[in-house]
């Protein structure tokens, strides 16, 4: 029908079309990045060491970040991985401790992590609490749990292997812990975007009804995200552990709110059904990025504080598509 | 002068694509204006123009002779206009008074706290002018739709409008709730309220409106008396010189004597369905009709899957159906009543939405295989001419037709036996209508059997070989269609009433 010509006003593809918002992570890096190049650059900011160094230091949070992309793309949250990660932290040095070999140790470790994924995803999948609540509880439950069993001590790790393989060693020069991001980033990225997996997470959490009418079982999707983001928390529990040498209940205190901040930051819709890996990992660096280099500046803690939490939300303001 | 309301060569035009060309549109007062057009055709442009939500490019409003040169909708408001969405713009956790008057809260004189009493009084009074008996102090929530497009009526009188806009008022309403508000507004239009109202049902525009402006392409094409007109003048003038072929039911021959792909045997359901059998063979389009609220969404996702049954049995190539995944993978397709709630993703791409349903298919090793899944989009979209600029558009900017067309359309790849439409073409322009139909019956000549729900006849009488009628939890009736000589007869057979010739075909 002619009518259809002109049916609805069609945008032009032009400057103002393109959808900058969805780059504001990689556009708030490169100018965060340029900005200390210039000031602290001069004060060791752009050595190797120090690059290093920043993924060594975001490690953990882009880890537990790469999961909680799948999370939140689901639409849910998951507020117990920094407890979590302790509590896997702790059993794999307890494993050890106890005189087993170190995969014995890695395996248990992330049985537990997964143990308290699955937990998770039983109390929203199964009994239908959000997951805000579920994993609420969760993270204080979990937090005490980590203080009960080692009496707030320390258990520290001595096997030169696991602390090489997870934190502390380099690879070919390459430090593990960069190592492991990388893999986690690019192996997320494969799932999320070329798998009919990833696929199913999005649908889930974009219109978990449509999906279901669409043939899409979504509490299995809900359950396996939540399942990984368990496993991804018990490898940042041990990737701290292993930088550490050593295990603490206190470990990935605040990660679970970092790892949402770079999740939201790099792109990803808080209320589901739209997200990024490569998006996640560069708002992952950034968060490092800006705490490294406010303290290479010589700003103390209180004020690191007040400045990469403005320029989050600074981030997530310019990232909002203007309401319509 | 009795016009109310006279637009004229209003011009507005998106990205220099013009979508109104110099429309004029009068309102007299006390009258109800119908106001038609295929999606896009420019009505609801007219109307947030009108209404003050967007800004015109040319032309002048006059409201009682008076210029009227607002560009807000507070500014319309306070000229008297006032629009009923298609959205209520209902808070569901606020009461019926405090809607009514919300942001406009009386108050105790000299204090800035809200005199409640007085708020629940005046809407008292709103409510029983409009003879309906709704308590003011009830949350919205634990309204029907249909009261909630009263509340949302009584909102807009306490504004004192005088020009009423109802976007489709009665795509969600029940029959009987669809008479009480038809009611309604010849009340208000005695009382010298002046009323557009856009609709897509022409049964509708005849029984209520006084005049019609039907719009095309950005123009209006036709202002006329509805006493003048017929279905078929004003589906001419939507569609312009094209025809409305599709929308004429043409028998599609006798009814095949394979086995039935379909038998629903004794079936029970918790709510309201007592016993209810019957048989679709493959390439027969199967009617099901009922009033709102007989149980035939109830019915039809039970077939599908989604609930359990009492008892009874429902039974796919002769083997009973076990639960949704069961139903698909053995090739029962199912578009749901609401496609914004149930069929789309909205904020994903067609593609995605049409890929959704076939992930399996196009996933080898864990991987999907886009390339694969391209070519069925693209196969999809031209098939049922999907009107978007690329596969990777949101599906929420697309128009309802095209929308619909998308949920019909994905499970299109999968080849479905058995193809479940529930109000298939509710919110979707004439266009759009007659294609989705051209649609279905080309499947169903493929050999899908097909199950149509819908509660506008018009559709069910144009499209069913075979049309069951669903009363009191029971098959009251079944007519083969060639046997229904009109609208009103099966809309006798819905209302209970039994035809006098009739001895029900039982396949």
């Amino acid at each position: 029908m002619q009518s259809k010509a002109i049916a609805a006003p069609r945008p032009r593809a032009s400057m103002r079309d393109i959808q900058w918002q969805n780059y504001v992570v990689y556009i708030f890096f490169a100018v965060v990045l340029l900005f200390f190049a210039l000031t602290i650059g001069d004060k060791g900011f752009l050595s190797v060491l120090n690059l290093f160094n920043i993924a060594r230091t975001t490690a953990m949070i882009t880890v537990i970040a790469v999961a909680m992309t799948f999370v939140i793309s689901a639409g849910e949250l998951d507020l117990s991985v920094g407890s979590t990660a302790a509590l896997s932290a702790l059993t794999c040095a307890m494993v050890m401790q106890a005189g087993y070999p170190w995969p014995a140790a890695v395996i248990a470790s992330l049985m537990a992590g997964m143990a308290v994924g699955s937990l998770n995803g039983f109390f929203v999948t199964v009994i239908g609490i959000p997951s805000f609540l579920v994993t609420l509880g969760m993270m204080q439950f979990i937090r005490g749990v980590d203080m009960r069993v080692t009496y707030t001590n320390p258990i520290s790790i001595t096997n030169p292997t696991f602390n090489g393989l997870f934190g502390s060693g380099n690879i070919g020069g390459v430090p593990s812990l960069l190592i492991w991001s990388v893999v986690i980033a690019v192996l997320g990225h494969i799932v999320l975007k070329y798998t009919g997996f990833g696929r199913a997470v999005l649908a889930t959490g974009g219109n978990r009804l449509a999906a279901e009418y669409s043939g899409v079982k979504t509490r299995r999707i809900k359950f396996a995200v939540f399942l990984m983001s368990g496993a991804a928390a018990a490898l940042a529990g041990m990737l701290y552990s292993g930088m550490m040498q050593t295990a603490r209940f206190n470990f990935g205190e605040g990660a679970e709110l970092m790892a949402i901040a770079a999740v939201i930051l790099g792109g990803t819709s808080l209320f589901g059904g739209k997200g990024t890996i490569l998006g996640t990992f560069a708002g992952s660096l950034l968060i490092g990025t800006i705490n490294n280099g406010l303290i290479i500046m010589g700003l103390d803690v209180s004020e690191q504080m007040m400045v990469s939490g403005g320029i989050i939300i600074l981030a997530v303001a310019f990232g909002k598509k203007p309401a319509s | 002068m009795t016009d109310i309301l006279a637009m004229s060569d209003i011009q507005k035009s998106f990205a220099h694509i013009p979508v109104l060309k110099r429309v004029n549109f009068t309102l007299r007062r006390g009258e109800i204006h119908a106001l038609m057009g295929g999606n896009g055709a420019g009505k609801s442009t007219l109307m947030k123009i009108l209404t003050g939500v967007y800004r015109r490019d040319g032309g002048t409003i006059r409201i009682d002779g008076q210029p009227a040169d607002y560009h807000d909708t507070l500014s319309a408001e306070r000229a008297g206009v006032a629009m009923i969405f298609q959205e209520f713009s209902l808070v569901p956790t606020l009461t019926v008074a405090q809607n009514i008057f919300l942001a406009r809260e009386p108050h105790i004189p000299g204090t800035p706290f809200i005199n409640n009493a007085e708020m629940v009084r005046r809407s008292h009074a709103l409510l029983q002018d409009l003879g309906v008996d709704i308590d003011p102090e009830q949350l919205v929530s634990g309204l029907s739709v249909g009261y909630m497009q009263i509340v949302e009526i009584a909102k807009a009188l306490s504004k004192k409008a005088r020009i009423l806009v109802m976007d489709e008022p009665t795509s969600s309403l029940s029959e009987t709730e669809t008479e009480a508000l038809f009611a309604l507004v010849r009340r208000l239009r005695a009382q010298g309220l002046s009323v557009v109202y856009i609709s897509h049902r022409m049964a509708e525009i005849l029984t209520l409106c006084d005049r019609v402006t039907v719009m095309r392409d950005g123009e209006a094409v036709m202002t006329a008396d509805c006493a003048d007109l017929s279905v078929q003048t004003i589906v001419g003038a939507m569609l312009g010189e094209g025809n409305s072929a599709s929308f004429v039911w043409h028998d599609r021959g006798a009814a095949p004597t394979t086995p039935p792909i379909l038998q629903v045997r004794n079936l029970t359901l918790a709510k309201r369905i007592v016993d209810v059998s019957f048989d679709i063979r493959p390439g027969e389009i199967v009617g099901l009709a009922g009033l709102m609220g007989s149980g035939r969404t109830e019915i039809a996702e039970t077939i599908f899957g989604r609930r359990a049954a009492l008892s009874g049995e429902i039974l796919l190539d002769g083997a009973p159906v076990r639960g949704q995944a069961d139903a698909i993978a053995r090739g029962i397709a199912m578009v749901p009543e609401d496609r914004r709630k149930m069929g789309l993703v909205l904020d994903h791409s067609v593609r995605d939405n049409i890929v959704l349903p076939n992930l399996a298919r196009f996933t080898r090793f864990l991987f999907m295989r886009d390339a694969v899944a391209a070519a069925t989009v693209d196969r999809t979209i031209s098939n049922l001419s999907i009107k978007t600029d690329s596969p990777d558009k949101l599906a929420r900017l697309l128009s309802g037709g095209n929308q619909q067309k998308i949920v019909i359309g994905k499970w299109l790849a999968r080849d479905p036996r058995l193809l479940i439409l529930d109000e298939p073409t509710i919110g979707v322009d004439i266009g759009a209508k007659s294609e989705i139909v051209d649609t279905v019956r080309a499947m169903a000549d493929r050999g899908t059997a097909v199950l149509v729900i819908s509660s506008e006849l018009e559709e069910l009488m144009a499209i069913s070989d075979r049309i069951l009628v669903l009363h009191g939890g029971r098959i009251a009736d079944q007519m083969n269609r060639r046997d229904v000589a009109n609208e009103e007869e099966l809309h006798h057979a819905i209302q209970g009433h039994r035809r006098p010739a009739s001895e029900g075909i039982h396949a």
